[in-house]
């Protein structure tokens, strides 16, 4: 393969696990910028929806409701979340909710573990079709559905919070939680909104990625991991930031992975990350003011 | 005070179960590193996410010294703390400018940066498979080989790092940091540098974490990468949050907890869901945390609790304290 | 001593201090007063380094003090106390004021970590000077209590000391009789002249006008971020600008 077409490759590689990134990330502000916590267990939501879809499957259930069951499962695991640990911990300190975060993604993983043990497991892709040459690089289809889900997630956040009453509810609780509260907005709904969503959204991520790379009961631990890098790379503070975060973290990874070890991919991203804290930690499109 | 002391003198003698008396080491182990993260979140009012890290760099530090380049052991335990101690030098400033979640993200990163390049410098550390073949520490002719004259080694390495500790917090830097806590910015007008002041209680937390990684490579003389992870990292955050954030024995206390804990689901569960594996343990590991953090957030310490226990008031030490 | 000459920072398009100039000299009590707004805890601010001008140039003796961080100004010899009150409430008021000597006697971390026999004589003495700096205020009785606990006018009393412990050069005071009763304030006026008279140099914020023109060496009035008038106090009071600002400011309380 000539050079260029090898860089089209990393990039259209970088494109794809990036959308992915993107849309963890996109799950991660949400809820951020609503409860002001950063859930560090949102990577085993991408397991629970690949995996529930995979078992869901196996039973007989056909594709489609397969996926809606488990994407709905994710988002009840995380409304169960939410009222289980977050709620009841709502006033204590922030390390004591990061802590707790992490402990519910500690019991998933195990949960997972228990369920689905080590081995990978496979979705078909969603279409039967041979992979796309251009230009010298290949592309499966599966990669342009998953392309098309992190920007029609986007589109679709962004219509929900323009143009319904509840998203501009949400955006208005975003921005303060004080005043928000006084004209009747209801910031325990919120945060179970939150979560809920964010379970639906990783959810969604893990099937539609697991047909190109398969799924393992710990595929979110370093998933929900760059999600992070992904989100503090574009800004915390904005949806559009997770976008451009998560595609930016995508295509670096790919390149770096390319050119100089694939086993360096996860410390790469650490890199990325320690970077960005260490010189800008409102991240690309975030405002100075927050972060850091 | 004595009877504790004199308690921990006599457990080995007492206590002839070889597995009982290696978790005891282990406890010790992780109540080095609980101290000095404990020094870091409880008195600099900081948090870090990846100790395990300094843990893991003392230790490959140490085994590298020894076997590939044939150091003494004693010379390698002596050598290895400095080596995360200038790591976290170098990286103190710019994170510990960080505020919570970041600070907690930065520090999970560079723990978790640590790990995979642990994990991948296969020519140095051995990769995934392992660093074998480190000598025995030998302080002149005495071969530290056995988990007995091990666990005297470790304690008594505790022990001095509990006096220092204790050193710290009633001398008038402690009496500084406790104003930091309260007021950084009228710390500041004072000419209080408190930013340098946070860097050295980082530094002297990753310095234990590596003396007690030393000394883990010396006594299991084979090492690899698992036990530096990031699981490792929170459990010793959680150590230092259970015992009690801001008091000297918490750590201690914590780590016995955390270590206890582990070792009873690992007894426990087998028995009350027989042919469960290791995943019941992750799970119930997991719940246990959340729960503690849900009911007992502030731990189980509270700062001036064995004051009052041993009966030292406080009007003895109103001046200085 | 402390020279500002042309400072200017703005906020977002709102310009809090424009083009602010003075002088303090030795031995001088200077107040920067104005109406609510107008700019005088933002130059404080500026000057001690929690802020960093858009222009201008501050300068202590030869010291030029622009990109200095806030403990590094301190550590020059330059003072002060908060406007909303920053005490260590966690520490008794013996504590806080021995906290505040620490550019006079710095202790090393790592040698902290070792029992040093001189550290008990070292912090005794430490203790006792604190004593001596409570003694003028009133406050020696209570060097044992937790900070916290005092009252309120008792407060602002005990962050002059904790100020005063480092020796400052110059003491910056931000409104220090806030929330004072007239008898408190006559006090305090009075004891801040002692401190004049014993060679310390003092620019404070004031908001209350008669402990200003008691107090006060010279004044410089600034109202939206600009100087409208330096002069002492008996010029200044006569000044139609100042007076115009003030005026202003009772119409809108009205």
């Amino acid at each position: 393969m000539g050079t260029e077409s090898q860089y089209l490759q990393y990039l259209l590689t970088g494109l794809t696990s990036g959308s992915i990134y993107a849309l963890i990330a996109l799950a991660l502000v949400v809820t951020f910028n609503i409860t002001g916590i950063f859930n560090l267990a949102i990577g085993e939501f991408v397991t629970i929806g690949a995996l529930t879809a995979v078992s869901l499957r196996e039973i007989g259930c056909p594709n489609l409701p397969a996926y809606l069951l488990a994407v709905m499962l994710a988002g009840c695991t995380g409304a169960l979340m939410e009222r289980t640990t977050i709620h009841p911990a709502r006033r204590a300190s922030i390390l004591t909710l990061i802590i707790i975060t992490i402990g519910v993604s500690i019991a998933l993983r195990g949960a997972a573990l228990l369920i689905w043990r080590t081995h990978p497991y496979t979705l078909p892709p969603f279409v039967d079709a041979a992979p796309l040459h251009f230009l010298g690089a290949v592309i499966v289809p599966q990669s342009l559905f998953v392309l098309a889900l992190a920007v029609t997630a986007v589109g679709l956040l962004f219509a929900f919070f323009d143009f319904t009453y509840t998203g501009k509810a949400v955006r208005a609780a975003m921005l303060n939680q004080t005043a928000a509260r006084l004209v009747g907005i209801n910031p325990n709904r919120l945060s179970l909104f939150a979560f809920t969503f964010s379970g639906i959204i990783a959810a969604l991520a893990g099937i539609f990625i697991t047909p190109i790379t398969t799924a393992t009961y710990d595929m979110g631990f370093m998933l929900g991991l760059k999600g992070f890098v992904a989100a503090i790379l574009g800004g915390v503070t904005n949806a559009t930031g997770a976008i451009v975060g998560g595609v930016l973290l995508g295509i670096i990874e790919a390149f770096a992975a390319g050119t100089l070890s694939s086993g360096l991919k996860d410390a790469i991203a650490m890199v990325v990350m320690i970077v960005v804290l260490l010189t800008r930690p409102a991240g690309i499109l975030g405002s100075p003011k927050n972060g850091g | 005070m004595l009877a504790a002391i004199g308690t921990i003198v006599c457990l080995p003698l007492v206590v002839n179960n070889a597995y009982l008396l290696s978790i005891l080491i282990v406890i010790g182990l992780y109540a080095i590193i609980a101290q000095g993260l404990g020094i870091l979140m409880g008195f600099a009012g900081q948090v870090s996410f990846g100790q395990a890290a300094f843990y893991g760099l003392g230790a490959y530090t140490a085994a590298i010294l020894a076997t590939r380049y044939g150091w003494p052991p004693l010379l390698c335990l002596f050598v290895a703390p400095f080596v995360p101690t200038l790591a976290a030098l170098v990286i103190g400033r710019p994170i510990l400018r960080l505020r919570e979640h970041y600070l907690v993200l930065a520090t999970l990163g560079f723990g978790i940066l640590v790990f995979a390049l642990f994990k991948e410098f296969t020519g140095f550390t051995g990769g995934p498979s392992g660093l074998g073949g480190i000598p025995y520490l030998r302080i002149g002719s005495l071969v530290l080989d056995g988990d007995r004259e091990y666990f005297y080694l470790v304690w008594t390495i505790l022990g001095l790092t509990l006096l220092g500790m204790a050193n710290l917090t009633n001398s008038p830097v402690g009496r500084v940091f406790r104003a930091i806590h309260t007021s950084e910015r009228a710390a500041e007008a004072v000419g209080i540098d408190a930013a340098a002041l946070k860097l050295q209680a980082f530094a002297l937390s990753a310095f234990l974490a590596g003396l007690a990684g030393g000394l883990y490579s010396f006594w299991v003389t084979f090492i690899s990468p698992a036990p530096f992870g990031f699981t490792t990292s929170v459990e010793f955050v959680l150590m230092v949050v259970v015992g009690g954030l801001g008091t000297l024995w918490g750590p201690v206390l914590g780590a016995a907890i955390i270590v206890g804990l582990d070792k009873l689901l690992q007894w426990a569960v087998p028995l009350v869901l027989p042919g469960a594996g290791g995943e019941f343990e992750i799970i119930f590991f997991g719940i246990i945390f959340v729960l503690i953090m849900l009911f007992r957030p502030k731990g189980i310490l509270v700062p001036g609790t064995l004051r009052v226990l041993t009966g030292e008031a406080a009007g003895g030490k109103k001046c200085c304290a | 001593m402390l020279r500002v000459k042309g400072l200017t920072k703005g906020f977002g398009g709102l310009l809090a201090v424009n083009r602010v100039s003075f002088e303090v000299k030795q031995r001088q009590i200077l107040a920067l007063i104005g109406p609510n707004g107008a700019g005088k805890t933002t130059v404080f601010n500026l000057i001690t380094g929690l802020l960093r001008p858009d222009e201008g140039e501050i300068y202590f003796r030869q010291h030029r003090l622009n990109r200095l961080k806030p403990f590094q100004i301190a550590t020059l010899g330059i003072g002060r106390t908060f406007q909303n009150l920053e005490l260590f409430t966690n520490l008794t008021v013996a504590e806080n004021v021995m906290v505040g000597a620490y550019r006079l006697e710095r202790a090393g971390f790592c040698r902290s970590l070792f029992r040093r026999p001189g550290t008990m004589r070292e912090d005794l003495a430490l203790y006792r000077r604190a004593l001596e700096l409570l003694e003028p205020l009133g406050l020696a009785d209570k060097a044992d209590a937790h900070a916290g606990d005092l009252p309120f006018g008792q407060q602002r009393l005990l962050e002059i000391a904790r100020a005063l412990a480092a020796r400052p050069e110059i003491l910056l005071l931000d409104e220090p009789a806030a929330g004072l009763n007239p008898a408190e304030s006559r006090e305090l006026a009075r004891f801040l002249r002692s401190l004049v008279d014993k060679g310390q140099t003092l620019l404070l914020v004031e908001h209350d006008m008669e402990t200003v023109m008691s107090l006060a060496d010279e004044v410089v009035v600034l109202n939206f971020g600009t100087v409208i008038a330096t002069g002492t106090p008996t010029e200044v009071q006569g000044n139609p600008a100042v007076i115009a600002a003030y005026l202003g400011e009772e119409e809108e309380a009205c």
